[in-house]
C-alpha cells in the first residue's frame, strides 16, 4: 500500500462528458430532440461554473447517425468559455474535423478501438483504415494548431470479440500517441473490467506510452468503475473520465448503466485528498439540472444519497 | 462512444460471451485459464469468503414488511449458491424491528444445508436464548464505534452496551456457539461525523477480547473512501490478527467497491454484502444501502480470487426477491444481465 501513497496525483484533470447524452443508449435514441440546445448549453455553462477543466462539450459527427448531436455547433458557439476550461469536441472525420474548426473548436477528439470487429461494427471501417482517417485529421489538426486527444474502445473488453489482450492495446495507443494525441484516454467500454484485468492492460501500456499521457474512461455497467478508477491511479493514472449523473446507458446491455457518475468519483477524490479544483455541491446542482431535463433519475449514488427524495 | 445504435442488433452472442468469460461464470475453481490467472494482483488473499447479510442487514432496512415464507425461501436459495454464511435473522424485539418479528418462525423454517452457517443476531441474554431454543448454532452482535450510535440505535453507552455483549459472548462460548462481533460507524458516523480509527480498535478489541472470533468492520453510512478505510484498517491490524477481521462497506456513496479492494489489498479475506444490495439506508432517505453479493462477486472473480459462489444463481436468488418484494435490484451486474 505504500504504492498508493506514492502514486497518487496531486491534480487530477477531470472529465465530464455531455456525448453520453447522445444517441448512445436506446433510451437516448427514443428521447431524441429532448433536449434542447439551451438546455445543453446550460449544462455545459454549469459544469464549467463547477471547477471542470475539461467538458466534452459535443460531437461533430453527422446528425445521421447520432440525431442527439445535430446541434454541435450551436452549442459549441453558445457555450460560455470559461478561461483555463478546454472544450474538445468529438471529430470522426475530417469533414467533422473542419466542421469543428469553423465552429470554433481548440481541441479535438477522435474515437478508436482495441478491437477489429467493434471498429467495423461502430465506424464502419477496418482498425487499419481508421487510422488513416485519424491520420488526416491529425495531420490537419498540426496545421492548424489544434490538440488531439484519442480514445481506445474495448480496452478490457469487447462485445463482439470477447477478450481483448493488453499488448494489442498497447499497439494501438502507442498508434494514436506517435500520429500526435496528446493524451490517450483507455475505455472500458461495456464496463466488464475489473481492477485485476485493468491493471495487467495498463501495464502493457505504460511500457509504451508515458503514464503522463493516459487517462482511463471506465463504464460502471457492472458496477465496476469506481474499483477499476482506483486501480489505475494506483498505477500513477491521473486523468480520468467521467460523466455527471453517470449520464448515458450502455447500448450493449439493455437497462445496464454506462459512464462513472463524477459526483462518485470526486467523492472518492476529496476522500483521498487529491485535489480536483470541483466543487461537489455545484456539480450536485448540474447533475440535478440535467436529470430534470431528462425526466431521468440520476445514476450517481453521491446524488442519491444527498438529495433527500 | 462513436456511432452506435446499429451496434445493438449486431451483438448477438453477447450473453453467451459473458458466460465464457470470468466476468460472469461458474465458480472460479476449474474456470480458471492459464491467461486469466495472470492478472490475479499480487498480495491478494487466495480465498475470500462471503458473508451474506441480505435476509437480515438487508431485508431490515426495506420498508416492506416481506412475508415468513419469503424470506425462508430466500435462504434456501442462497443456500444452495455455494455460500458459507448466511444471516438469517435477528432475535431483537419486535418492537424495534418489526421485519424481525418472525425470527423464530424463519429460523426454525429454514433448511440448513450442510457446510453452510447460519448466523443470528443477538442484542442481548433474552434473544441469545431465544435464539438457541429455535436452533441457532452461530450469533452475532452488533457493537458501534459512535457514542451517540451506540445511544441512539440500542439506547445505551458503548460502555453498557459492551457488558450486555460480554454476557452474551461469555453464554455463547460455554454453549460452543460462535459470536461474531460487529463494529458500526467504523469510517464515519450519521451524528458524529469522523470516527477516529483509535475508537474503533478499541471498540474491536473489546469484543474480540470477550471473545468474538471475528470482527466485522461496517461503514454503515458508506462515507468511507480507499483512504479512511486504510487508515482505519492499518490501526485496528495493530491490535487484532488479520484472520479475525471482516469488511462490511455500504454503498450509499458509490464506495464500496474501491473500499472493499483497499481491504484486500492489505489482507482482509472476509466480505459482508447483501443479495441485491438490499436494505436501504435509514440515514439517507432515497439512498441505497449495502453493497450487492452479485457486484462483489463479478470482482472477485475478475480478480481471480476464489469464492466458493455460483455468481449466477446468486443472480437467480436476487431476482427472485427482487419480484417478491416488487422492487428493482441495486445490482449493476444483475441490472446488466436480466433484461429487465
Amino acid at each position: 500500500m505504500a504504492a498508493m501513497t506514492k502514486a497518487l496525483p496531486r491534480r487530477l484533470v477531470g472529465l465530464a462528458s455531455l456525448r453520453a447524452v447522445s444517441a448512445s443508449s436506446p433510451e437516448a435514441a427514443a428521447l431524441q430532440n429532448i433536449v434542447s440546445t439551451p438546455v445543453k448549453i446550460k449544462l455545459i455553462d454549469m459544469l464549467s461554473e463547477a471547477g471542470l477543466s475539461v467538458i466534452e462539450a459535443t460531437s461533430f459527427v453527422s446528425p445521421k447517425w447520432v440525431p442527439q448531436m445535430a446541434d454541435h455547433a450551436e452549442v459549441l458557439k453558445g457555450i460560455q468559455k470559461f478561461p483555463g476550461v478546454t472544450y474538445p469536441v468529438l471529430t470522426p472525420n475530417l469533414k467533422g474535423f473542419e466542421a469543428a474548426v469553423a465552429a470554433g473548436a481548440k481541441e479535438v477528439s477522435i474515437f478508436g478501438a482495441a478491437s477489429e470487429l467493434f471498429t467495423k461494427k461502430n465506424i464502419n471501417c477496418s482498425m487499419e483504415e481508421s487510422f488513416q482517417r485519424f491520420d488526416a485529421i491529425l495531420k490537419a489538426a498540426q496545421s492548424a494548431n489544434i490538440s488531439v486527444r484519442g480514445y481506445v474502445s474495448c480496452v478490457l473488453g469487447c462485445p463482439y470479440e470477447g477478450k481483448i489482450s493488453p499488448a494489442k492495446v498497447a499497439e494501438v495507443t502507442k498508434k494514436l500517441y506517435s500520429m500526435g494525441c496528446y493524451e490517450i484516454s483507455l475505455g472500458d467500454t461495456i464496463g466488464v473490467g475489473t481492477p485485476g484485468i485493468m491493471k495487467d492492460m495498463l501495464s502493457a501500456v505504460m511500457q509504451e506510452v508515458p503514464p503522463a499521457a493516459l487517462a482511463v474512461h471506465c463504464h460502471d455497467t457492472y458496477g465496476q468503475a469506481l474499483a477499476n478508477t482506483l486501480m489505475a491511479l494506483q498505477m500513477g493514472v491521473s486523468v480520468v473520465d467521467s460523466s455527471v449523473a453517470g449520464l448515458g446507458g450502455c447500448p450493449y446491455a439493455q437497462g445496464a448503466s454506462g459512464n462513472l457518475a463524477t459526483e462518485d468519483l470526486v467523492y472518492m477524490l476529496e476522500g483521498l485528498g487529491i485535489h480536483t479544483g470541483v466543487n461537489l455541491q455545484k456539480l450536485l446542482e448540474a447533475g440535478n439540472f440535467i436529470c430534470q431535463a431528462l425526466n431521468r433519475k440520476t445514476s450517481s449514488k453521491v446524488a442519491q444519497a444527498t438529495c433527500k427524495l | 462512444m462513436g456511432n452506435v445504435p446499429s451496434a445493438v442488433k449486431h451483438c448477438l452472442s453477447y450473453q453467451q460471451l459473458l458466460r465464457e468469460h470470468l466476468w460472469i461464470g461458474d465458480s472460479v475453481a476449474g474456470a480458471l485459464d492459464p491467461a486469466q490467472e495472470t492478472s490475479q494482483l499480487s498480495g491478494l488473499p487466495e480465498f475470500v469468503k462471503i458473508v451474506e447479510v441480505g435476509p437480515r442487514d438487508g431485508l431490515q432496512n426495506e420498508k416492506v414488511i416481506v412475508p415468513t415464507d419469503i424470506k425462508i425461501e430466500l435462504i434456501n436459495r442462497l443456500s444452495q449458491t455455494g455460500l458459507s454464511v448466511i444471516e438469517v435473522t435477528s432475535f431483537v424485539s419486535s418492537r424495534w424491528v418489526p421485519q424481525m418479528a418472525d425470527h423464530t418462525e424463519v429460523m426454525k423454517g429454514i433448511r440448513q444445508y450442510p457446510g453452510v452457517r447460519y448466523p443470528v443476531l443477538t442484542p442481548n441474554l433474552q434473544g441469545f436464548h431465544r435464539a438457541v431454543a429455535a436452533g441457532a448454532t452461530e450469533i452475532s452482535v452488533f457493537g458501534a464505534a459512535s457514542e451517540s450510535f451506540s445511544k441512539k440505535n440500542i439506547n445505551c453507552s458503548i460502555e453498557e452496551s459492551m457488558g450486555k455483549f460480554e454476557e452474551v459472548v461469555k453464554s455463547a462460548r460455554h454453549m460452543n456457539i460462535p459470536a461474531r462481533g460487529y463494529v458500526s460507524c467504523a469510517l464515519g458516523c450519521p451524528y458524529e461525523g469522523i470516527i477516529t480509527p483509535q475508537k474503533v480498535t478499541e471498540v474491536s478489541k473489546r469484543l474480540y477480547s470477550m471473545g468474538c472470533y471475528e470482527i466485522s468492520l461496517g461503514d454503515t453510512i458508506g462515507v468511507g473512501t480507499p483512504g479512511s478505510m486504510k487508515r482505519m484498517l492499518e490501526s485496528v491490524m495493530k491490535e487484532i490478527p488479520l484472520g479475525a477481521l471482516a469488511v462490511h462497506c455500504h454503498d450509499t456513496y458509490g464506495q464500496a467497491l474501491a473500499n472493499i479492494l483497499t481491504a484486500l489489498q492489505m489482507g482482509i479475506n472476509v466480505v459482508d454484502s447483501a443479495v441485491s444490495g438490499l436494505g436501504g439506508c435509514p440515514y439517507a432517505k432515497g439512498a441505497s444501502g449495502n453493497v450487492a453479493t452479485e457486484d462483489l462477486i463479478y470482482m472477485l472473480n475478475g480478480l481471480g480470487l476464489n469464492t466458493g459462489v455460483n455468481l449466477y444463481k446468486v443472480m437467480e436468488a436476487g431476482d427472485f426477491i427482487c419480484k417478491a418484494v416488487n422492487k428493482t435490484t441495486n445490482s449493476k451486474v444483475a441490472q446488466a444481465s436480466f433484461r429487465a
